[in-house]
């Protein structure tokens, strides 16, 4: 962690900001579905699963029943995988269905070089084939670097590539109680993910 | 495994921190293998050289399915095809293997310390799969995996090994690893087969079985390895079985929840009853399927790290 002093911060959306936003991604949900659609959220690990849990939970309110959730951890199926040091702590993916015939939508954070939406289609087709795989992220913050786009986007955002986009999680309710902007790190990630 | 764990020589060196870390990263690769599509593309373009001097089929069939599992490219050689047959030293076989660039080496070997040999003399990751009377690291670590699956812990089990203590790297490797995760190991077998000192390695011994499984969590049986018996250790196999062998009056004395493994090949009616080897208790092929599992974790550690540091 770098001193807040060298990081100007800005806010782009507060816990209510981000409740209003996922009311209205589940709103183009539904509205994109008929009823007749098997639909499932995937979270990517681990930044997408609090909120696949949360527009399952708003999508369900709004008379969606039977949505089902998994989750996905793209450890294996990064395209550094094999020249990066291994990552000791690879999550579980757990997608307890069959993806066969269902729209897949995968939920993610923060969408940025595209690297880890291409892993996690990929991930989720070895289960399967689903009819479709659709694209939800919270914050769009560009810089693409595959031709990937998101299908339900909460925000967009212009960044620039030595900022850092932190998207924070309340460990009460497991709610998104934040996204800011982290200005200009002295030593910027070398990751791209 | 922070970068620390380069090879995977044996189990005495390794700390139960890394133990653990292999047996979580198993997990997830037990998953894998349950999946419609059994294989992940982690190690593309990455080499593992199953290299065996000794024969082998369950073992080199485990980490070449569990390298192809990984999309490695797995390339196996046999003593009886390489040039070792025609005199070639250990020394010359690992340099020119290193000229063609493996990541990963998986060794067996009857001579105890030959895959230690091969890691000074590679920048390859080198996998010990048995050297002689030494170790077999893997084998010790699918066994931890299936108990673990079994019990859901292995810290104060009771776990019987019993068999031919004196020449076996899996007992060896296997009292190691689970006396340092905590379990109570017995080791079992005629006093012959029996060398001394084998308390320095916190283990209970016992030249009678019944004793050795009375209460038991876990009874793990070996076979005789009369290719490693120089001399008339035992008095023949027919007394052997029926005052070593595992049968159903005598598993009997151990837990009711108790446990059966075997890390074959067994010898039927030998080391152990048909109906025990076959029964609601045996885990044999839990133990086989736990293999690749557990030797995908091990490939996926060891491979990253591979030949991007000088030489040990």
């Amino acid at each position: 962690m770098t001193t807040a002093s060298t990081q100007p911060t800005r806010v782009v959306m507060d816990k209510c900001a981000v409740a209003a936003v996922l009311q209205r991604m589940a709103g183009e949900i539904v509205a994109r579905h008929s009823d007749d659609v098997s639909l499932a959220l995937v979270g990517v690990r681990r930044g997408g699963i609090p909120l696949a849990a949360r527009l399952h939970a708003l999508l369900t309110t709004a008379g969606r029943a039977e949505v089902l959730v998994g989750t996905v951890d793209i450890t294996l199926y990064r395209d550094d995988a094999a020249t990066a040091l291994p990552n000791p702590q690879i999550g579980r993916s757990e997608i307890p269905f069959e993806v066969e015939g269902r729209v897949v939508i995968l939920v993610d954070d923060v969408l940025y070089t595209g690297r880890t939406t291409r892993a996690a289609i990929d991930a989720v087709m070895d289960y399967g084939r689903p009819r479709a795989i659709e694209l939800a992220v919270l914050v769009d913050r560009g810089h693409r670097e595959l031709p990937v786009q998101a299908d339900y986007v909460g925000l967009r955002i212009a960044t620039t590539r030595r900022e850092r986009v932190e998207v924070r999680v309340d460990p009460q309710d497991e709610h998104v109680a934040s996204v800011e902007v982290l200005g200009p790190a002295e030593n910027p990630p070398s990751s791209v993910y | 495994m922070n970068g620390s764990v380069r090879h995977l020589l044996g189990i005495e060196d390794l700390p139960a921190r890394d133990i653990v870390q292999f047996l979580d990263t198993a997990e997830v690769f037990f998953g894998v293998s349950t999946r419609r599509v059994r294989k992940v593309p982690t190690l593309r373009g990455k080499t593992v050289i199953n290299l065996f001097f000794e024969a082998s089929t369950r073992t080199r069939t485990s980490f070449e399915i569990a390298g192809k599992r990984l999309s490695a490219d797995v390339v196996n050689i046999s003593v009886s095809t390489s040039s070792v047959s025609k005199g070639e030293t250990l020394l010359d076989t690992v340099k020119n293997l290193e000229a063609m660039h493996p990541d990963v080496i998986v060794v067996r070997h009857s001579a105890s310390g030959a895959p230690h040999f091969i890691a000074r003399h590679t920048h390859a990751g080198v996998v010990n799969a048995g050297d002689g009377m030494h170790e077999h690291p893997t084998q010790a670590l699918l066994d931890a995996f299936t108990i673990r699956r079994a019990k859901g812990h292995i810290a104060d089990l009771v776990v019987t090994i019993s068999g031919d203590i004196a020449h076996s790297r899996v007992a060896r490797s296997n009292a190691l690893l689970l006396t340092r995760l905590g379990a109570k190991v017995r080791v079992c077998a005629p006093r012959t087969l029996l060398p001394a000192g084998l308390e320095q390695y916190g283990v209970e011994v016992f030249d009678a079985l019944g004793p050795a499984v009375e209460g038991a969590d876990v009874v793990m049986m070996l076979r005789i390895q009369h290719e490693r018996l120089t001399e008339a250790l035992i008095p023949s196999t027919r007394e052997y079985a029926r005052t070593f062998g595992l049968n159903r009056a005598m598993l009997a004395r151990a837990k009711p929840d108790a446990i059966v493994m075997h890390p074959g090949p067994m010898n039927r009616g030998v080391e152990i009853d048909a109906d025990v080897a076959d029964g609601p208790r045996s885990v044999i092929l839990d133990q086989v399927e736990a293999g690749v599992a557990v030797r995908m974790a091990v490939l996926y550690l060891l491979a990253a790290e591979a030949g991007q540091s000088p030489l040990a």
